[in-house]
């Protein structure tokens, strides 16, 4: 197996820069990895070796011309199947849109192809994005790099894992409310969720829109930095994303320094519920950065602890309405009832043939919570939640810089272990989900192995909304203090993948 | 359709007070569509003007078009309504096929005008003041054709076929205030109310307003308070009515249809009634109650809509005069009497005599010529293209009338042949020779010739018997195949019998 693989994507970009390797070299080498692990991984739902190794000839040919389209010119990228590709099926791991080809390309996935970057292949996840293990996606499980046995996180466990595995440097997630967080801290790898509005949703199959962001899936936190460089900023097709000018994040990694940063540690999110591992390894990690220079207080967010029931309000209220354009008129999945059938009959058969049960769930729940005569008790009660949340947010980040918690309560399950206790499931998400009700971004950084299981954790730090570049400098900050401890990265000690185990 | 029992209609009125709302939808004449940068243009082949917006493909995401929240603003404004600082979209939720996303994009709980009032004018004169509650922005949705079916709807066809051309035409609805105290002219207010809509899009220049395309739709509420009771009774609301002429017969059946059923000692059930032009009676359509629940919630993906008031007042300032205020100033300016404006009025023929008058003409001549002539041709025409005369035409021919080149009787026969298309009144003067003979030699020749044919005459004329003229003058009128101007040849008479 070629070293290519264990490089990271600002390291790839210096060697195409320095000539010592090729695009066509670099991505050949990510194929022959995925192609000897994927069996047992099920990371990918689709890859097209030949599209891929087109793009790095290409890319090679630019480079050779002397005209590189930007850095990360030839490095290879894989994209969460969220993502709609005119060159590959684009499903969100539903039946429903099995096969289905997008006549356009996302956003984001026009900013990487101009930025020269090479897709590799479409990332399962649970499927349109509902859940925290990949457990759900209507074409199989995703499974965790470090124990097969285990899930990878969710809902964009398949990006994680093909990172966390080798599969890609790189890989372009969705986070609603914790899909690239969460997977990031169960696999080791770093996510970022950036401000709403920061990156384009235009071409992200919508799971909540008023929480749904784009970011980045990496190894590291300059690689974030430098992805996350080439997807942000306004677009036309999007009127919620921002018109904001913003500034390198992979400078603020460069320059990070965390001597008079003042962090925040949420209380409600440091403690009950949260498994021992998880916590030493959070705290650890404050002690090594109050070593640092960093300044490190306490402070209470009381509305999280409605954080939770008010977002398995609002996001299924909005899936349930941007799920309805699933019903076999123009595009997807038709199942005709036997002996035909009124449109109805059509829409009907489709959606119970196409859709699986945690979507439904959340299709029905949504559905209530909006009816007439439940809406002010559910919908109206979880918006002021929001505003509540919100609130806190400003309130602790008039007194912080940057806010900290462990990035979920657990390390990674077994596949299977929560599939009976949905409400479980989003319970976990209480870490997460509070940075999407606010709009705020967040980014999960490894930060070592919990003590009772050695399965991954990570810290997750929030700033205020348009302030990323804090992420990016607390980040990369906190991940080489800690690797100049460990004298090794976390994903070293991952397990190695031979294939052919499952 | 069999019609249902009516009764007749003043004894309806006797024991019922009508109380009537609208809901108007223009679709605005943007060059885009309201959340796509598909062209907004009508006739185009089927799915041609679409975007994976409009067919609302996974991932696809609306933006507002600028123009149609400008026209939407000036609308407003033209209504009398308040312009809101912020306006927010919301999502009506429904699955059909004919709407790409099963929610349309609509403005729930924050319209961007409201609080408006229209004045409108009706064929009697009388004046009735429409409250508007509100004018709000949405999106139209795709046209379904049904094939297969005997009846053109959805159920019992084959299949259907679906063109989303139409999706997301920027719509704005203008819905009324309940309207009482029309009584007897409740059909005609029905009319002119949308008569009045339609003219100020018009002026406006923000829609084609064609009724038979579906640029300008009603939706007529309807229902009946029994005559010394103070509760509302239950309202139909009529659609697919599609000429203003329909708007009046459909909200005259309901009243009749409605009135009868109460005095049966039946209910009137609240639902969606569809007009059938053929037959000029509703049908039922599906029941509607205020529990229809579209799960209304705050559109994701779009943000409020505050408009800049330096553009409100921008718009404000280029409003057309409303069309209550032209009326009146027009009255005034052309002097006509009351019975002869409103006539012009309820003809619809207030541009025509404006441009008329513009390019040269009396105002009474122009309005001769429309109300009279023309009129006539229209009528004698209609089935058919209609006739085709232009307001600078009817100008230029009572200019001919006027330097005395045609009679009145000539005047008439260019303009039919304007109308069959054959030129310009001055084109068909010249190349027809319709002019009057204003040569006094020729018309000398032919007196003289008429007074010799009918020397009984001469001598009855020289006796003072000057009514006897009539016959010659008839002759010479005949003789010159009419292109004499009567007056002068009745001078000529006069003085050539004398002579003679």
């Amino acid at each position: 197996m070629s070293d290519l693989i264990h490089k990271t994507a600002a390291e790839l970009a210096d060697m195409l820069a320095a000539g010592t390797t090729t695009s066509v070299e670099i991505t050949q080498a990510h194929l022959d990895r995925i192609a000897a692990v994927d069996g047992d991984l099920n990371a990918f739902l689709h890859v097209n070796a030949a599209v891929s190794l087109e793009a790095a000839k290409q890319s090679d040919a630019r480079r050779a011309a002397g005209a590189p389209l930007s850095p990360l010119d030839g490095v290879p990228i894989a994209i969460k199947d969220v993502l709609v590709t005119t060159d590959m099926p684009s499903t969100s791991g539903s039946k429903i849109l099995e096969g289905w080809m997008s006549p356009y390309d996302a956003t984001v996935v026009t900013k990487v192809r101009e930025a020269g970057l090479v897709p590799l292949g479409k990332t399962n996840m649970d499927e349109f994005a509902m859940g925290s293990s990949t457990e759900h996606s209507a074409f199989g499980p995703t499974r965790n790099p470090w124990d097969l046995d285990r899930i990878p996180g969710g809902s964009g466990g398949g990006s994680a894992a093909a990172v966390a595995a080798f599969e890609a440097p790189l890989a372009l997630g969705s986070d609603t409310g914790g899909s690239i967080r969460q997977p990031a801290h169960i696999t080791g790898t770093v996510g970022v969720k950036p401000t709403y509005g920061g990156v384009s949703r235009y071409g992200a199959i919508a799971l909540a829109s008023s929480f749904d962001q784009i970011g980045p899936v990496t190894r590291t936190v300059m690689d974030s930095a430098l992805l996350h460089d080439v997807i942000k900023g306004h677009d036309v097709h999007d009127s919620t994303s921002l018109k904001d000018e913003w500034p390198s994040f992979a400078d603020a990694v460069k320059n990070a320094d965390v001597k008079g940063l003042k962090i925040g540690v949420i209380e409600q999110l440091d403690g009950e519920g949260f498994q021992p591992g998880v916590l030493s390894r959070f705290h650890e990690a404050l002690e090594l950065l109050k070593a640092n220079g960093a300044e490190i207080v306490n402070v209470s967010l009381p509305s999280l602890a409605h954080a939770v029931a008010a977002y398995y309000l609002i996001l299924p209220a909005e899936a349930s309405s941007n799920l309805a354009k699933f019903d076999s008129v123009r595009f997807g999945l038709r199942v005709q009832p036997e002996g035909g059938g009124t449109v109805e009959q059509v829409m009907s058969a489709t959606r119970e043939a196409g859709f699986g049960a945690e979507v439904k769930r959340r299709i029905i729940l949504g559905t209530y919570a909006l009816s007439a005569g439940y809406y002010d008790a559910y919908y109206g009660s979880a918006q002021k939640v929001r505003t509540l949340v919100q609130r806190d947010f400003a309130d602790a980040f008039s007194k912080v810089d940057v806010l900290a918690s462990p990035t979920a309560p657990t390390t990674a399950w077994k596949l299977g272990d929560q599939l009976d206790d949905p409400v479980a499931m989003w319970r976990g998400d209480i870490a997460t989900i509070p940075a999407n009700m606010a709009g705020i971004p967040g980014i999960s950084v490894p930060a070592g192995l919990a003590d009772e299981d050695g399965l991954p954790v990570g810290i997750q730090f929030l700033a205020p909304a348009r302030e990323d570049a804090r992420l990016y400098n607390v980040g990369g900050a906190l991940e080489a203090l800690l690797e100049q401890q460990w004298g090794h990265t976390l994903l070293s000690q991952a397990p190695e993948l031979k294939g052919g185990q499952r | 359709m069999a019609k249902a029992k009516l009764m007749d209609y003043d004894k309806a009125l006797e024991l019922y007070e009508p109380v009537l709302g609208f809901e108007v939808h223009v679709e605005l004449s943007t060059k885009t569509k309201m959340f796509s940068a598909a062209p907004n243009n009508f006739g185009s082949e089927p799915n041609t003007n679409i975007t994976p917006t409009c067919l609302g493909l996974p991932g696809s995401l609306p933006v507002v078009n600028e123009e149609a929240v400008r026209y939407s603003i000036s609308l407003g404004l033209a209504l009398g309504c308040d312009i809101a600082e912020s306006s927010s979209f919301a999502r009506k939720n429904y699955f059909y096929p004919d709407l790409a996303k099963n929610y349309q994009i609509s403005q729930f709980d924050e319209p961007i005008a409201i609080n408006g009032n229209v004045e409108v004018e009706l064929p009697n004169g009388r004046i009735i003041n429409v409250d508007i509650e509100r004018a709000h922005m949405e999106e139209d949705a795709g046209k379904l054709t049904h094939v297969g079916g005997s009846t053109g709807r959805i159920q019992g066809a084959e299949y259907s076929l679906v063109d989303y051309n139409r999706a997301g035409v920027p719509l704005v609805e203008i819905v009324t205030r309940m309207i009482e105290g029309a009584e007897h002219d409740a059909p005609e207010l029905a009319k002119a109310y949308v008569a009045t809509i339609r003219d100020i899009v018009l002026a406006l220049g923000i829609s084609d307003a064609k009724m038979e395309r579906g640029n300008l739709r009603c939706d007529a509420n309807v229902s009946l308070r029994p005559r010394g009771s103070d509760k509302l009774g239950t309202r139909t609301e009529t659609k697919n009515v599609n000429s203003l002429r329909s708007v009046e017969r459909a909200v005259r059946y309901e009243i009749q249809r409605q009135a009868q059923i109460l005095a049966d000692g039946g209910t009137i059930i609240q639902e969606t009634r569809h007009w059938h032009e053929d037959t000029g009676a509703t049908s039922a359509g599906r029941p509607k109650s205020d529990a229809d629940d579209y799960r209304y919630f705050p559109e994701p993906d779009l943000l409020p809509v505050v408009p800049d008031p330096a553009l409100i007042e921008e718009l404000r300032a280029a409003l057309p005069e409303k069309p209550a205020e032209r009326r009146r100033r027009l009255k005034a300016e052309w002097g006509f009497t009351d019975l002869e404006f409103q006539d012009v009025v309820n003809s619809g023929l207030l541009s025509e005599i404006t441009e008329t008058v513009a390019a040269g003409a009396s105002p009474q001549a122009a309005r001769k010529w429309w109300t009279g002539e023309i009129a006539r041709l229209a009528n004698a025409a209609e089935g058919d293209a209609g006739i085709d005369i232009s307001p600078a035409q009817v100008a230029e021919l009572q200019q001919l009338v006027d330097e005395g080149t045609l009679t009145d009787r000539l005047a008439r026969q260019v303009l039919e042949a304007v109308a069959a298309g054959e030129g310009s009144p001055r084109e068909i003067v010249e190349t027809q020779g319709l002019a009057v003979v204003s040569d006094d030699g020729a018309l000398i020749a032919a007196i003289d010739e008429a007074l010799s044919a009918q020397p009984d005459v001469l001598e009855k004329i020289k006796d003072g018997k000057v009514q006897a003229a009539g016959a010659v003058i008839g002759a010479v009128m005949k003789a010159m195949q009419g292109k004499a101007d009567a007056a002068r040849v009745r001078e000529l008479v006069l003085e050539r019998a004398e002579a003679l």
